[in-house]
């Protein structure tokens, strides 16, 4: 039977996610060297300026340069989620594949424990190890880094499972390979397109919560810049001064969408059976 | 069936056993001795002894989970270090608030969202799919909190439509109360429509591939009922297991909401009890949103061989 | 039935042509035929011939950027339905004409029960009312034979068989007594004994209601048992039409010589005389098989017994046929000896070495001698391997081997099996599906081995394919001298290439003898039964051809 071709165009959706990725990665690689001002350098005279030619997009409320500070935003949000999805991914690629491939008990033992992570909702487990260990870069890391560890172990492990009863890796067997050489050949490799796809959508899941956390005042301390603090700190002006909320807030959309865009991409080229979820 | 029903139940309890290890091990590794943390600081020592004392801190760990579990089932959550009232009224009453924005928000953007995911997959490919599946990408990639900032603005403050600051309970005034709840489930439900919207749509894509649904047609059906009467019901499976994550996630969250438009729900309790230290508060708002999460997905999960009977075997 | 004079044919279809999207390519290309009242017809073809497509386009079922071009006519009882509205197209489908679908896995809603989507086309196309339409049900399931109807009636799909599945959905589609039955490969994913029930049945209710059927099929020699004329496609284009005895006996067109060619017949000069070997190369005594039950944290279920308790030699050089339908535990039994699973007792010697003894390290060293062909081509090949390098990899153990003659080893064993060399950087889904097959034959005999298991090695080819791959396997066998267990379903395959056979059912070998032995004077009743369902075609048309 001829499969329906899909009209979607993942063309589109590659083009512009892979843009704004691109230019996200420019931004917190090279924006902080491009901006003149610095971004914690205060201006009381600037105080709620709206864009103008000296300050582009504005100042904030302590007459700080906003596209200095989103542009530094940028770098903190790259640098927090690039670590955690490395960490997320870390642990759980180890811990899916031995469940997946030890199966019996210890897949139960290591699925209860998953489960019961996953029973925490993401930010809600973020929350608490922040409540533990107080606001900092390292502890939002490790936070987001364990909510995340779920999903990937849950991925690994049912690709690991299913690839474990494939019959080209049962054929690695027969030939005579060791298990490991059997995992490492052509269970692992075939794991790759799942893990990138969901490695992308992490990266913007990331994103999202730590600004979230920020804006909750339990993520990137103050001053330093980031989107979510920005956000908060701008919420009490939003009537003198709603450019502070916009243009923080476009960024981060701006930024979900191609991630999202990108993903799906991916997601049509890589993994034509996963689709949208 | 029964063999389905048990598994499924036995499967929760031991997760709520080790998510209550966890909530209660999170407590203790908090930096310090945790009768002086659980005291705040402005406690005297001899507060300290004496919390420890109530705490049986001197007994066996295994011990002290024990009684603490045991404390928890009686409905003895503790109380606030702040105010000393007791924990679980507290908590009770603020969840009112969060649990109507969620549900309602959920449900609206079902009733939405999923019909619209079925139609963009019925005609795939057109300008109809394009444009439902593009807003979809666009509501996902909106933050609940950047979204709701927009929304307080253009509604709450330049056409002065929904009051911006307070909040009335549904007991006192049932009408003033749904005024201030409009902004909040508007929100919840314009970011979840679009997760909801691309999960039906993917999974509507799949079934209508399936063979049943050409079968449906050469017997002779109308489009309209091979899509509601043959496809809908398999292909809403997967959303409905989506719908109690999504309901646990936006709980966990919902902090964020209630910071935007200031409303004095579950989650503004936590973060307050985060600020403050008050760590009882913090302890309980944690077990309290995991264990309705857990039991929201079990009820999810109890229910999904209505859409699927296979697996109920 | 019909009087003698000609009648109006039922289904007249002229210049049919499918064409994908606005490419103008076609998938059928200006196909003719037509089907008398009650009368069958068959059109038969490999994949990618157009068939399918053909079929549903009769009732307007393609899949989307498929359309009947315009020059189409397809006359039903005199209407053209290529031109026929949507709303009068809705009238005539499962009212006027039924059809059946192949997969009974897929093909049925999982989550309706068999009540109402029996009752469906009754309400459309009869409006009956609910009490009529039970009893109208409850009828025809009793004259299917099901047993428990009222139970049926409440039951979902999953809780039958496919062959269950299959009746059923026979007997809904008959309900509204159509005037002509499409039956596309409707016994395809089912075993041969079904296969014969199924057909048997159609027949059977087809003619009691004087319904024409146009039934689709890959096997010629099955439809000829059923129908008198037949179609045979070759890439969307008829290439030969006409009664089904004349096609098969004296087929006019070269494709239609190839089909009839593939079709199983005995190799000739007989089944080689192996035993007088002195010791037999493998040896299984009392193999038991159980597969772990399903169970949750809690709860563990009974282990299921898959072979209960199996003796049988196996000679140097010689093929033994395993026969069986699904569930017989064929399969089973032979991932047990090449050690994919683990047997619950008994013992397995090679050449007097008990492997269950084995270590694991000495167990892989036994690799090279005992090695497996899978059943589908699509999954036993890595799909992110270059094949040059997954017929190599087996050579990657022996630590000896230099590169260079590692190439020249692959290049060779290439040549062997019938591929082009410059084939090795190429990745498996670049190849055809029979191309496949020999890229894992030719994984399995690289080091040269002593045994081979070949689990249903053909049974997702191709006809015209099949028979090359077992040639090809009965060639290798000749040159190297391995000996090989050849599982399979199908009693056609196994006639070309056994030389003793053994027959399992429910986990026991029932029968097992030389080859001709067997096919000719069957002393099992199950093997009869498998033998009389399996139609071959010499039995038929043995004086003919």
């Amino acid at each position: 039977m001829i499969a329906a071709r899909s009209h979607r165009r993942p063309d589109f959706n590659a083009a512009f996610g892979g843009t704004v990725v691109a230019m996200l990665l420019f931004a917190a690689l090279f924006g902080p060297g491009l901006v003149h001002y610095d971004p914690l350098a205060l201006d009381l005279m600037a105080r709620l300026q709206g864009p103008s030619a000296t300050h582009l997009l504005g100042a904030d409320e302590f007459g700080r340069d906003l596209l200095s500070r989103v542009v530094h935003g940028a770098r903190v949000s790259v640098t927090i989620s690039v670590l955690t999805v490395c960490l997320a991914m870390a642990i759980g690629i180890v811990l899916g594949t031995v469940a997946g491939y030890a199966g019996g008990w210890i897949d139960r033992l290591a699925m209860l424990l998953n489960d019961s992570l996953l029973a925490f909702p993401g930010l809600l487990l973020a929350l608490g190890i922040m409540a533990v260990f107080g606001a900092s870069v390292g502890a939002i890391i490790i936070a987001l880094g364990l909510a995340y560890v779920p999903a990937v172990v849950r991925v690994m492990r049912a690709s690991v499972m299913s690839l474990r009863e494939r019959e080209f890796v049962e054929a690695s067997r027969v030939i005579g390979n060791r298990e490991i050489t059997t995992m490492l050949r052509h269970v692992l490799p075939n794991c790759i397109a799942p893990l990138t796809v969901l490695a992308t959508t992490m990266f913007g899941w990331v994103i999202l919560s730590e600004t979230a956390l920020s804006f909750l005042g339990l993520g990137v301390p103050p001053p330093a810049p980031s989107w979510g603090n920005m956000l908060a700190a701008a919420r009490p002006h939003i009537v003198q001064a709603p450019y502070l909320i916009i243009v923080p807030g476009l960024c981060v959309s701006l930024t979900l969408l191609g991630i999202n865009m990108l993903g799906d991409a991916l997601r049509d080229w890589l993994d034509p059976k996963m689709q949208a979820s | 069936m029964i063999r389905f029903v048990a598994g499924r139940v036995l499967w929760a309890i031991p997760t709520i056993f080790v998510v209550s290890i966890a909530v209660f091990s999170m407590m203790r590794m908090i930096p310090g001795d945790p009768a002086a943390v659980m005291l705040g600081d402005l406690a005297t020592p001899d507060q300290v002894a004496a919390m420890r004392d109530q705490m049986g801190m001197d007994a066996p760990i295994i011990v002290q989970y024990v009684r603490w579990i045991e404390q928890i089932v009686a409905g003895d959550f503790g109380r606030s270090i702040l105010t000393n009232d007791p924990v679980l009224p507290l908590m009770l009453e603020r969840f009112s608030v969060s649990a109507s924005i969620v549900v309602l928000a959920v449900l609206f953007a079902t009733l939405i969202a999923v019909p619209a995911g079925m139609l963009a997959a019925w005609r795939q490919g057109s300008f109809v799919d394009i444009g439902t599946v593009g807003l979809a990408t666009l509501l996902l990639s909106i933050p609940s909190f950047w979204l709701g900032l927009m929304i307080l603005l253009v509604f709450g403050l330049y056409l002065k439509w929904f009051p911006v600051i307070g909040y009335v309970s549904f007991a006192t005034d049932p009408w003033r109360a749904a005024t201030f709840l409009v902004m909040p489930v508007l929100t919840l439900t314009l970011v979840e429509i679009g997760v909801i919207i691309r999960m039906a749509r993917a999974s509507a894509i799949e079934v209508a591939r399936l063979e049943y649904i050409t079968h449906a047609r050469a017997k002779g059906l109308s489009e309209a009922a091979v899509m509601w009467r043959h496809a809908f019901k398999n292909a809403f499976a997967p959303t409905w297991t989506l719908l109690g994550l999504i309901l646990g996630g936006l709980l966990g969250g919902i902090a964020v909401t209630e910071t935007v438009f200031t409303l004095p729900g579950l989650g503004r309790l936590l973060v307050d009890a985060i600020y403050a230290r008050d760590y009882p508060i913090v302890q309980g708002c944690i077990l309290l949103i995991s264990a309705i999460y857990v039991l929201v997905n079990l009820i999810v999960d109890l229910c999904y061989p209505f859409f699927d009977p296979r697996i109920a075997r | 039935m019909s009087n003698q004079e000609q009648p109006l044919p039922v289904l007249d279809v002229r210049n049919l042509s499918v064409e994908i999207g606005r490419t103008g390519r076609k998938v059928v290309d200006d196909l003719s035929f037509a089907i008398p009242s009650g009368e069958m017809l068959a059109v038969v073809g490999e994949s990618g011939s157009g068939k399918t497509m053909a079929a549903r386009s009769i009732l307007r079922l393609l899949p989307v950027p498929l359309h009947v071009a315009p020059a189409s006519r397809i006359f039903f009882d005199g209407d053209d339905l290529a031109s026929a509205s949507d709303k009068h197209m809705r009238k005539v489908r499962g009212g006027k004409i039924g059809m059946v679908f192949q997969e009974p896995m897929v093909s049925l809603n999982p989550s309706m029960t068999i009540g109402r989507q029996m009752a469906e086309a009754q309400r459309i196309h009869l409006g009956l009312g609910r009490a009529e339409i039970r009893d109208r049900s409850l009828a025809m399931l009793e004259r299917i034979r099901i047993q428990n109807p009222e139970k049926c009636l409440a039951a979902y799909p999953h809780e039958f068989s496919g062959g269950m599945r299959q009746r059923i959905m026979l007997a809904s589609v008959m309900l509204t007594r159509p005037r002509l039955l499409i039956a596309d490969e409707p016994t395809t994913a089912l075993d041969t004994l079904v296969q014969r029930d199924v057909l048997d049945l159609m027949a059977e209710l087809t003619s009691e209601n004087g319904t024409a059927v146009l039934l689709i099929s890959h096997d010629l020699g099955m439809v000829s048992h059923y129908v008198k004329n037949v179609v045979v496609m070759h890439s969307g284009r008829a290439v030969e039409t006409g009664p089904a005895r004349n096609v098969l006996v004296s087929p006019q067109h070269s494709y239609t010589r190839r089909l009839v060619d593939a079709l199983p017949k005995r190799t000739e000069g007989g089944a080689r005389d192996t035993s007088a070997d002195a010791e037999p190369l493998l040896e299984l005594r009392d193999v038991v098989v159980d597969y772990p039950g399903r169970g949750g944290f809690f709860m563990r279920a009974e282990p299921k017994r898959v072979v209960k308790g199996v003796s049988l030699t196996i000679n140097r050089g010689e093929t033994l046929a395993l026969v069986g339908g699904s569930g017989s535990g064929k399969t089973t039994l032979g991932r047990a000896i090449i050690g994919l699973v683990r047997p619950a007792s008994g013992s397995i010697r090679y050449l007097g070495r008990e492997l269950l003894n084995e270590s694991a390290a000495a167990m892989r060293d036994l690799r090279k001698d005992v090695q497996i062909i899978f059943q589908d081509p699509y999954s036993s090949l890595d799909p992110r391997q270059r094949i040059g390098s997954i017929v190599g990899e087996p050579l990657l153990l022996d630590k000896e081997m230099t590169p260079p003659a590692r190439r020249a080893r692959v290049e060779e064993v290439f040549l062997d099996v019938g591929l082009d060399p410059d084939f090795m950087r190429r990745l498996p889904h670049q190849l055809s599906g029979g191309q496949r097959q020999r890229v894992a034959i030719a994984r399995a005999i690289v080091r040269n081995p002593a045994f081979v298991v070949a689990d249903e090695p053909v049974s997702a080819l191709d006809m015209t394919v099949q028979k090359q791959i077992l040639h090809l396997i009965r060639k290798l066998q000749a040159k190297h001298g391995f000996a090989c267990l050849f599982v399979s379903h199908d009693l056609g395959a196994v006639e070309q290439v056994a030389d003793r056979v053994a027959v399992m059912d429910n986990g026991n070998i029932v029968e097992i003898g030389n080859r001709d032995d067997v096919f000719d004077n069957p002393r099992n009743a199950y093997t009869k039964r498998l033998l009389d369902a399996a139609m071959l075609l010499d039995r038929k048309f043995a004086g003919a051809a």
